[in-house]
């Protein structure tokens, strides 16, 4: 083969790879986009059929968003979102730290079934637990309140960061503890003094993790909230803005966008983590 | 050396076995308070005549499942659900194994890239839904305008994404095709990128082109990876009724309704617990035979 074939066949490969990319990008991005575009625009604009969709026909406008903020009472369910967000996220690192390190290192035999044990229960869909849990929420008084989330939510949360840190545990030379047994700390004071500060990556993947798991769930809250003040993010915006026929779109769309963007941007920085905890754990 | 050890003495704190036990205890408990209860909770329900106003229960034995199993619209919702989990799998897995190939490589611009390609995973589905039921709107498609624009569209042609039956099947698995591709990729990613450099450089000495690679070194070695991101992508897809509760409601006449919302439409919105519990029962033991059957295979074909 001549050096200009090769180049050649070089620079299609390239080409081919661009392009693939391009087309994956496309097809993940551009509802974002297009979220992006009908945030600004205003209403007549979005629904004259005769305009071209992809251009502001009329000055780009903030209408949307100031509806979202002043009508609607977004920036109090972004602040409930944070609240369950928060306090399920200290609730699940309190019993999913000690178990995924007892899985990873301090039980033997059972302790694999345990661990097959927990991950089963991630399988048990939310479908099955609601209607239970409606009842259970309603004989503890919690009905219309968060605090039925805080409660609800760890029981997904714990099986999954569980899972996930026991992984991350393992990766954990075993030297350190070790070491630490050996300049006078306990079993528990090696673990709590030497693993956990030797593995906060790990621990901030699975708070970043449980965060979104929070943020995504939609079944429970629409269940067990009705009023709106009560509401979650992902229940409040479809709930409250769409009215019947009427879809407030530039609204909703600026609400997905200002909720999905900084967690996208968080995440990116922590998929690789993510990744190896994961598969160490279902696979080792 | 062992001077400062013996001031704690064999302790609790220093018995691995009862410290293993303590530390897993609370979240055992939790769990099994919170997933365990409620779940026999929702197996006694699926034997009664647990509705939303009665206080008092009575057993009625196999009713529930045996109304479950005479109503047509069950079936045509595990038909669905069956299609829905399946068809989106296939495409999630291939896909996913491309992009995490195209994605391997080194290249300007990469972060933005995954940065993109993330966004669906991350994003609410629940609003990232409501974008597509404007992207599907029956009057302001941009898909329809699209298409129109290229001429792809007969002149009184005007698909309803969503109102079609045929169509509105496949407008939702595109959705979850959508939501579930940057999870297998990442996972896929991973996988790949645990495979030791030399395997690939002594398969490129000894001669193997593209697609040999592919398929005897490439898709072997990250197979136990590839069906656990095929795994949790069945559970998600199987037990999620969130795409479809927002793009569709489970119509037009049902063809999109799943298992997991005709549950949550008969149990919740339609108040009849114990007929919604026994429906959702059904969903069970397919994960967990799914699931023993992945963790099996995968553990299997994971090369030593």
């Amino acid at each position: 083969m001549s050096t200009s074939a090769i180049t050649i066949k070089r620079w299609a490969a390239r080409g081919g790879h661009f392009g693939l990319l391009a087309a994956f990008v496309a097809f993940s991005a551009f509802p974002f986009y297009w979220m992006l575009i009908t945030t600004f625009k205003e209403t007549n604009d979005l629904l004259a059929t005769a305009n071209n969709p992809f251009l502001f026909n009329h000055p780009p406008t903030l209408e949307h968003l100031r509806v979202l903020v002043v009508d609607t009472q977004f920036v109090r369910w972004l602040g409930n979102t944070t609240l369950v967000g928060v306090s399920v996220v200290a609730i699940t690192l309190l019993l999913a730290v000690p178990a995924g390190y007892a899985l990873a290192r301090l039980a033997g035999r059972w302790g694999q079934q345990m661990a097959i044990g927990i991950f089963l229960t991630y399988l048990i869909p939310p479908t099955i637990l609601f209607i239970p849990f409606s009842r259970i929420i309603a004989s503890l008084g919690l009905q219309d309140s968060l605090w039925s989330l805080v409660l609800v939510y760890p029981s997904f949360t714990v099986p999954f960061c569980t899972w996930l840190l026991m992984g991350f545990f393992k990766a954990i030379p075993r030297d350190i503890e070790e070491a630490a047994m050996m300049d006078g700390y306990s079993r528990f004071g090696a673990f709590l003094k030497v693993v956990v500060p030797n593995c906060s990556a790990g621990i901030l993947t699975a708070v970043i993790f449980a965060f979104t798991l929070v943020l995504q769930e939609f079944v429970y809250a629409l269940t067990f909230i009705t009023s709106s003040s009560q509401y979650t993010v992902s229940v409040g915006v479809p709930t409250f803005l769409v009215r019947g026929d009427v879809y407030f779109w530039g609204s909703m769309m600026g609400a997905c966008l200002i909720v999905s963007v900084p967690i996208a941007i968080v995440f990116n920085l922590f998929v690789d983590r993510f990744v190896a905890g994961f598969t160490v754990g279902a696979i080792k | 050396m062992r001077a400062p050890a013996a001031r704690h003495g064999p302790t609790l704190l220093d018995d691995e076995r009862w410290l293993g036990r303590l530390l897993l205890a609370p979240a055992i408990l939790y769990i099994v308070l919170l997933v365990g209860f409620p779940f026999a909770i929702g197996l006694y329900y699926s034997v009664s005549d647990a509705t939303v106003g009665t206080r008092t229960l009575h057993f009625v034995g196999l009713d529930n499942f045996r109304l479950a199993l005479e109503n047509a619209t069950f079936w045509q919702s595990l038909r669905n659900a069956v299609v829905f989990t399946l068809v989106s799998q296939a495409f999630v897995v291939v896909l996913g194994k491309i992009l995490a190939m195209a994605l391997y490589r080194d290249f300007r611009g990469k972060w933005l890239v995954r940065f993109l390609i993330l966004l669906p995973w991350v994003a609410p589905i629940s609003l990232g839904s409501i974008g597509w039921l404007w992207i599907f709107d029956p009057v302001y498609s941009i898909i329809n305008w699209m298409a129109r624009g290229l001429g792809l569209l007969a002149p009184n042609a005007w698909p309803i994404w969503l109102g079609q039956p045929d169509l509105a099947m496949a407008s939702v698995i595109m959705v979850n095709v959508w939501r579930l591709l940057p999870l297998a990729t990442v996972i896929i990613l991973g996988g790949l990128c645990s495979i030791p450099q030399d395997i690939h450089d002594a398969a490129a000495m000894d001669g193997a082109g593209f697609w040999r690679h592919l398929f005897l070194i490439n898709i072997p070695l990250v197979m136990p990876i590839m069906l656990v991101a095929l795994l949790f992508g069945i559970v998600f897809t199987f037990t999620d009724m969130i795409v479809i509760y927002v793009l569709t409601r489970g119509g037009p006449y049902d063809t999109t309704q799943v298992i997991a919302s005709l549950a949550f439409f008969t149990g919740i919105q339609g108040g009849d617990l114990a007929g919604g519990a026994a429906i959702a029962l059904f969903l069970f033991p397919v994960l967990v035979a799914v699931a023993i059957l992945f963790l099996t295979l995968a553990r299997r074909a994971e090369v030593t």
